[in-house]
C-alpha cells in the first residue's frame, strides 16, 4: 500500500533541504543560475521582495505560466508563494504540482484573521514566524517547515537575527521549565500546550526552521546558521546584486562551511556589490511586511 | 567503530542519530578531506544530489572519495546519496557523480512532491516488511550484472548492493527502524 501526503512525507522534504539555500527566482534563466550555483530549491516569483516593496500595489501568487516555465527549467524542488489565508491560490499551486507552498507575508494578505488550514493539502507548506508562539500556531495549522520572517526585500539581516534569537531563546526557556509551568506558558505565548510539550521534549521545533528576510552576503548566511538556522532563504539578495552567479555560489558554500571562518574568508572575496539595502529604522510600521499574519 | 556521514547538505544529523543508536558505533560528521581518515565507512545522506555533488567537486572531495570507494571502502547512499554513487543518470549528464554503481538511475522517478509516499517494502532476507519513505525518490532503470537487487517496486529496483556499497532510493534515516543501518554496519565489520 502507498500512503501519500503523510506528516512524515511532508516534513521529510523540509529535512532534505537542510544545510541548503533556497533562492528567489523570477524566470528560467535565474532558476538555472540558482541550480548551477547549488541551490537546494527555488522559489518561483513574479517579482522579488525588493521590487514588491518599491512598486507597491497588491502582490499576489505568480502567474502559473511563470511557475511552469521555471518547473521545466530545473530538476530541484520548485516552491511558490500564496497570500496569507488564500487557500484557493494554494489549491491552484497544488494542482500545478509545485513541491512546496510558502504562505507568505511578502504577498498582500487575503485574510487578516485566518491562515490556511494546511492539513487539507498533500503539498507541504512553509510559513514565516517572528517568535515561538507564531511558529507553533503555524505548525498547529499544518505547516511542515518554519522560517523567520525577517524583513524581506531590505538586504538587512537585523530582523532575521532578532526573530531567530527570539525563537531559540524561547525554546531554551521552555526546555528549562517543569511540565506544570508549561500550561501558563501556553497561555503566555498563545500556542497549543501539546506542541509546547513536544518542543520541551525535543529541545527544538518539531519541524525544520530556516532563516529568511534580509540575507545578502555569505557572512549573513553563516551568521544565521551559527544562530541555529537549519538553512537559509535568499530573496532579493542574489539577483539584486551585481554578480548573481558568484554570490549565489558563495552563499551556498557559506551555509555548508558556516562554522569555518577561514573558508568563509576565502569565499567572501571579490563578490562585487551586494544589494544596496535599507535601514529598518527608516521604514514606517505600514511598510514592514513582518507584521502581516498573526 | 567510526562511521562517517557526509555533512555537506541534507539529512546528515538524522543518519548520525541512527548510527549512534547502534551499540559500538559512533557517527561522525564528515565535511573535509581530513575527516575521511578517521572513519571505517561513510553514509551519503538524502538531500539535493546536484547541491551535494557540486560541493564535493568544489571542495576537492569527489575524486578522493571515488578512489577510496573503488578500493573497497564501504559506502551507503540514500536518495541523493544513491544518485551520486551511480554511473549514469537517465536523460541527464551534467552533474558531478562518484560513478560507482553500474546502473542508470532516474531522478524524481515518481514525479513531484505530491507523489512522494510511504510504502511497506519487502526487502531480501528481512523477516517483516520495512516502512520505506520515498521523497522525490529515484528508481534504477538499467542495471549491470555485478549489482544485487535487495528490494524493488513496480517502477524498478529501489535498494541495491554492489560489493561493499549499498544504495537506497528511500530514507531509512527518517524512521526508527535500525535494520538497514545495521546491515551497513555488518558490511563494515566484515571488511575490518
Amino acid at each position: 500500500m502507498r500512503e501519500y501526503g503523510t506528516v512524515k512525507i511532508k516534513r521529510g522534504l523540509a529535512q532534505m533541504l537542510k544545510g541548503g539555500v533556497i533562492m528567489d527566482v523570477t524566470n528560467e534563466e535565474q532558476a538555472v543560475i540558482a541550480e548551477q550555483a547549488g541551490a537546494v530549491a527555488v522559489m518561483a516569483l513574479e517579482r522579488v521582495p525588493a521590487d514588491i516593496r518599491k512598486e507597491g500595489g497588491v502582490a499576489r501568487m505568480a502567474d502559473p505560466v511563470v511557475i511552469e516555465k521555471i518547473k521545466k527549467a530545473v530538476t530541484i524542488p520548485v516552491m511558490a508563494k500564496v497570500r496569507i489565508g488564500h487557500f484557493v491560490e494554494a489549491q491552484i499551486l497544488e494542482a500545478m504540482e509545485v513541491d512546496f507552498i510558502d504562505e507568505s507575508e511578502v504577498l498582500t494578505p487575503a485574510d487578516e484573521e485566518h491562515h490556511i488550514d494546511k492539513w487539507k493539502f498533500k503539498v507541504p507548506f512553509v510559513c514565516g514566524a517572528r517568535d515561538l508562539g507564531e511558529a507553533l500556531r503555524r505548525i498547529n495549522e499544518g505547516a511542515s517547515m518554519i522560517r523567520t520572517k525577517g524583513e524581506a526585500g531590505t538586504g538587512n539581516v537585523v530582523e532575521a537575527v532578532r526573530h531567530m534569537r527570539k525563537i531559540m531563546d524561547e525554546i531554551r526557556k521552555i526546555v528549562s521549565m517543569s511540565e506544570d509551568e508549561l500550561y501558563n506558558e501556553a497561555k503566555n505565548i498563545n500556542a497549543p500546550f501539546e506542541l509546547i510539550l513536544e518542543v520541551r521534549n525535543l529541545g527544538k521545533l518539531p519541524v525544520v526552521n530556516f532563516a529568511a528576510g534580509g540575507i545578502a552576503t555569505p557572512a549573513d548566511a553563516a551568521l544565521m546558521m551559527q544562530l541555529g538556522a537549519d538553512g537559509v532563504f535568499v530573496g532579493s539578495g542574489i539577483f539584486k546584486s551585481n554578480n548573481p552567479e558568484k554570490r549565489a555560489r558563495a552563499i551556498v558554500d557559506a551555509v555548508t562551511y558556516f562554522d569555518d571562518p577561514k573558508i568563509l574568508s576565502e569565499i567572501s572575496k571579490d563578490l562585487g556589490e551586494p544589494m544596496q539595502g535599507i535601514d529598518i529604522k527608516t521604514l514606517s510600521d505600514e511598510e514592514k511586511l513582518q507584521t502581516r499574519g498573526n | 567503530m567510526q562511521v562517517g556521514v557526509l555533512s555537506l547538505q541534507g539529512s546528515f544529523i538524522e543518519h548520525k542519530n541512527m548510527l549512534n543508536k547502534i551499540p559500538g558505533v559512533n557517527g561522525l560528521e564528515v565535511k573535509k578531506k581530513d575527516d575521511l581518515k578517521k572513519i571505517d565507512g561513510l553514509i551519503i545522506p538524502g538531500g539535493e544530489s546536484t547541491t551535494i555533488g557540486k560541493l564535493l567537486e568544489r571542495f576537492d572531495l569527489l575524486n578522493l572519495l571515488k578512489n577510496m570507494i573503488s578500493d573497497g571502502f564501504p559506502v551507503f547512499g540514500t536518495c541523493a546519496g544513491f544518485i551520486l554513487l551511480s554511473k549514469r543518470i537517465y536523460q541527464e549528464n551534467d552533474q558531478p557523480l562518484l560513478g560507482i554503481f553500474d546502473i542508470t538511475i532516474k531522478r524524481n522517478a515518481f514525479g513531484t512532491q505530491i507523489n512522494s509516499m510511504e510504502i511497506d517494502l519487502k526487502i531480501k532476507n528481512f523477516e517483516f516488511p520495512y516502512k520505506a519513505i520515498f521523497i522525490r525518490a529515484p528508481v534504477v532503470k538499467e542495471i549491470g550484472d555485478s549489482v544485487e537487487v535487495l528490494a524493488e517496486v513496480d517502477e524498478g529496483p529501489v535498494f541495491i548492493k554492489q560489493g561493499n556499497v549499498l544504495g537506497a532510493s528511500f530514507h531509512p534515516e527518517l524512521t526508527d527502524d535500525l535494520r538497514i543501518h545495521q546491515m551497513f554496519v555488518d558490511i563494515i565489520n566484515k571488511r575490518r
